[in-house]
């Protein structure tokens, strides 16, 4: 038995014919085929599957896809473009804060949801608002500094 | 300014790497990303017992069940018993460790795959899966690895005995050692199995190409498993290819065979494609873990401090398959005296089959327990002789030219000291508590961790690069890029080499069939190997530019050098070219502008295992670690203050790379120090998730701060040394010797938990 949501994806109307007790990791992952959202536990202990439902940013796997329908998701790659990178994406490459990347979709993610609620953080702060997503390559030093640049640039823009 | 002067224009600043942007965009397609239109899904039985015999298995249930395409065992793998490969371009004697591809006979570890069943989809496999009927006759196992030495232990394989292998090394009379010290300290050293738990499991799609070719693209470290895939088909090497599109993290658990042989297996017998993830879950039981060690050190010192004797005997557990077991002891044999210039030594290790789950790579390959134990060790004795343990260090300290305890000459840059005594400056004067329940401590850790694979490996790797007409650069290697900066690096030399940018070369690299082989992405290797293959391939272009150039105004070679898209003629400028002119000049002229490149690694034969003298590795990489911690002695938590790295990068080629490689390293290191560790109940691990298999948070690590030093002394590009592993090993010692200095008692095992430095304060 399938039943039909429809959710905005980046911007685009999506219908999809989701189980039940799919997730909505599993439904943008495998119905709506955006790979960009990472899987690294199914389990929402790692973070790596966060997007933006409804401008908050979610662990996807926690969610159950029927609880989605109606709302607009934003993933990493809704967030900028190769043309248009969003700052927290720009800091994340000029920063460092990238590796392997399996974390980063999720991360800035996070990093601009937490940057949303709170534009001028502590470094403490930033640790508290990204300890929900795991990395296991960066140590977290660049990511941090990564979010503070951002935070920076936005401030300055501002001004 | 050039490359020409070792005045880099790239090398050696701080660059965004080329390979994040894709990754920022949500672009880059991981090997659990790929889909193929009609793939099937694959799914492993696994033993829900760690020891037992497998007496039947009925499939035909699951067979039945429709939408299920195949339910492969042991049976129907036509070389189900093989041995563990370093996938490397030569054949290597000796210490071949069997593995099974499906359990046969006797199930050996809980969660060793038994069955693989191929079905459309995922929830038919899972559906199929509990089809599956195995009788099994439950075997009591054996999970200590002392206990497995005991005549008459139970045996975990078919051999007569449970002990893998061993090794020694002597250095001087021992004994003689330990008659001049004034003060002898003895400890023993427990270290667990830990995970590498990488966000990415393990994961891969396979396919049958039309041309009958059997392709997996997996997240692994070598695509040179394609001779091991082969091997368990019984096809020839070359019907086999291997893809390792970026990989989301390896840490060495991607080295062994994880999903590629049942991928393979599936295609072989179905002719379809499929895909297979692993859990978190799976990925936490079954795939290889670093070993854990039991370690006894005893160490003789004068009073002035000098390390006259030092007898170190490893028991280490392999678990249940051999895999690499003997490299990584052999490792841990060569460097379990540290840095440091010992009079005597005596080292004795073994490493012996169990019933936990087998242990392999991981970063550090060994280096990290032996460094546990030697830098534990240093400040136990400095303390024994009430002397400053950066002092103590100062006093044992290998410099260059010195002798290991095997013999061999460490006649490259050694900077241990100027590390440790760096580090201790950025430490800067201990902190005075304010309160009464908070003690501060202060703990340093230098370590050796070799870069490049052991000499006698022979180690090559080959790199193609070119340049095409518009003067846009291409590098073909067959690396893996594991996330620290592999393909990125070498985008960074061709481009300084042949003066242009790195937006200006892509990289192709991770194919057995389109890119020259490069071998492992493990051991720290890849700058080294890789790196020095894609320069000599790149200078070779650059020299027959420079020919071409210089044929042509007539104007000698060293005049001439490539910067910033062109050719400059530094006795008359008025005559630089734009590079793209000078390309199309050489192509016009049949002049070639590619070159495949070879680079061959020092190559020795075998040590002598009788005395344990000889070379193993071409050179290693010297660097301290050192913390201030704060301990709460009514929760025992301890907090870091201040944490601080210093390495001899040799010469760093991404600055703000390696800075990152230190601090991943360093929290990595961390882990072990402070939280992780597998737990088991006679061999059933009892921590499969990230809810209770706790790794660092953003919230459980401090701010790091790392220098470098820049000897120029490596055998890599320019003079680099290697970071990958090196920055990882002196974290968790460093760790516990803060600790311990704060709350003045020893903590001998790892992890030093809240829960352990209660108990330690409390002894
Ligand atoms: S995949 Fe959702 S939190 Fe890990
Ligand atoms: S960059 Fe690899 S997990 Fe974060």
């Amino acid at each position: 038995m399938s039943i039909n949501i429809t959710i905005t994806l980046n911007g685009k109307k999506k219908t999809l014919a989701v189980a039940p007790t799919q997730s909505l990791l599993s439904a943008l992952r495998n119905n709506a085929k955006a790979k960009e959202v990472k899987d690294g536990c199914s389990d929402g202990d790692c973070g790596a599957c966060t997007v933006l439902m409804d401008g908050k940013a979610v662990n996807s796997c926690l969610v159950l896809a029927p609880a989605a329908d109606g709302s607009e998701i934003v993933t990493v790659k809704g967030l900028g473009t190769a043309e248009a990178p969003s700052a927290v994406q720009e800091s994340f490459v000029n920063s460092g804060a990238i590796q392997c990347g399996y974390c980063t979709a999720g991360m800035v993610i996070s990093a601009t949801a937490f940057l949303n609620e709170n534009p001028d953080p502590t470094r403490t702060e930033i640790r508290e608002g990204l300890s929900g997503n795991l990395c296991r390559c960066t140590g977290y030093q660049k990511i941090i500094d990564a979010v503070a640049n951002a935070a920076k640039k936005n401030h300055s823009q501002g001004e | 300014m050039s490359y020409k002067d070792k005045k880099f224009r790239i090398v050696g600043k701080p660059m965004p790497r080329h390979d994040a942007w894709e990754k920022v965009l949500g672009n880059t397609s991981y090997a659990g990303d790929h889909e193929i239109p009609g793939m099937l899904h694959v799914k492993a039985l696994r033993s829900a017992h760690a020891a037992a015999r497998l007496i039947a298995i009925d499939t035909s249930a699951a067979e039945a069940l429709e939408g299920v395409e195949a339910v492969l065992t042991a049976k129907d793998v036509p070389h189900n018993e093989t041995v563990t490969k370093f996938g490397q371009t030569h054949t290597v004697g000796g210490f071949e460790g069997l593995y099974r591809v499906l359990a046969d006979k006797k199930v050996r570890f809980y969660g060793e795959a038994v069955a693989i069943v191929a079905a459309e989809t995922p929830e038919i496999c899972d559906e199929a899966l509990k089809l599956i009927k195995v009788e099994y006759e439950k075997l009591e196992g054996v999970y200590d690895p002392a206990e497995a030495l005991k005549p008459g232990a139970y045996l975990v394989g078919e051999d007569e005995s449970n002990l893998v292998c061993q090794y020694k090394i002597r250095k001087g009379d021992v004994t003689d050692g330990f008659s001049r010290a004034d003060v002898i300290v003895e400890n023993t050293f427990t270290v667990p199995q830990v995970d590498h738990a990488y966000m990415e499991t393990e994961c891969g799609t396979a396919w049958m190409g039309e041309d009958g070719i059997i392709t997996i693209r997996a997240s692994t470290q070598v695509i040179e498993h394609f001779r091991g895939i082969a091997e368990v088909l019984g096809l020839p090497q070359n019907k086999v290819r291997v893809i390792a599109p970026m990989v989301g993290g390896g840490f060495g658990g991607k080295e062994d065979i994880t999903v590629e042989t049942y991928l393979a297996l599936v295609v072989y017998k179905t002719g379809r494609p499929c895909s297979m993830v692993w859990t978190r879950e799976e990925s936490l039981i079954c795939h290889g873990k670093r070993h854990a060690y039991k370690m006894h050190y005893k160490t003789g010192v004068t009073k002035d401090g000098k390390l006259v004797a030092q007898q170190v005997d490893i028991l280490s557990d392999a678990g249940a398959y051999v895999y690499l077991s003997p490299w990584i002891l052999l490792y841990s044999t060569v460097k379990a005296v540290g840095p440091y210039d010992v009079e005597t030594v005596k080292v004795d290790s073994r490493t012996v089959l169990t019933n936990n789950t087998f242990a392999s790579a991981n970063r550090g390959f060994g280096g990290a327990q032996v460094c546990f134990g030697y830098e534990r060790q240093m400040d136990e004795a400095a303390r024994a002789i009430g002397m400053d343990p950066l002092e103590f260090r100062r006093r044992n300290y290998l410099h260059q030219g010195d002798a290991m305890a095997t013999g061999r000459i460490l006649e490259n840059a050694v900077e241990t000291e100027a590390t440790g005594i760096k580090v201790m400056e950025m430490l800067g004067e201990k902190t005075v508590s304010d309160k009464p329940n908070i003690v501060i401590g202060q703990g340093m850790a230098s370590s050796m961790m070799s870069y490049g694979r052991m000499t006698f490996l022979h180690d090559t790797s080959r790199s193609y690069v070119s340049i095409e007409l518009d003067g846009s650069v291409v590098v073909r290697c067959g690396v893996q890029d594991i996330g620290c900066g592999q393909t990125s690096s070498l985008a960074s030399i061709a481009a300084e080499v042949l003066g242009v940018d790195m937006e200006d070369v892509t990289v192709f690299f991770g194919d057995t069939s389109l890119t020259p082989l490069a071998g492992t992405t493990t051991a720290t290797r890849m700058l080294y190997m890789s790196g020095n293959a894609t320069l000599k391939a790149a200078k070779a272009i650059r020299d027959n530019l420079l020919d071409k150039a210089s044929k042509h105004l007539a104007v000698p070679v060293a005049e001439l050098d490539l910067v910033n898209h062109q050719l400059v003629v530094e006795s008359a400028p008025e005559r630089n070219m734009e590079l793209e002119q000078l390309v199309k000049l050489c192509a016009s002229d049949g002049v070639e502008l590619f070159n495949l490149a070879q680079f061959n690694a020092p190559a020795r034969e075998f040590m002598d295992f009788t005395s344990g003298q000889g070379q193993v590795f071409a050179d290693f990489t010297f660097g301290s670690h050192a913390i201030e911690v704060a301990v709460d002695t009514d929760t025992g938590r301890a907090e870091i203050l201040k944490y601080v790295a210093c390495y001899d990068a040799g010469q760093a080629v991404n600055k703000l790379s390696a800075e990152g490689q230190i601090e991943g390293g360093a929290v990595y290191g961390l882990g072990y120090g402070a939280m992780e560790g597998i737990q088991y109940d006679r061999g059933k691990t009892l921590n499969p998730d990230f809810a209770t298999y706790l790794i660092p948070t953003s919230m459980d690590v401090p701010e790091i701060e790392t220098d470098m030093i820049e000897s120029g002394g490596g055998l890599g590009p320019f003079g680099a040394k290697g970071l990958g592993e090196p920055s990882s090993v002196p974290s968790a010692p460093a760790f516990v010797n803060a600790v311990c200095d704060a709350i003045g008692k020893s903590i001998n095992d790892l992890p030093a938990t809240p829960e352990a430095i209660l108990k330690a304060l409390e002894s």
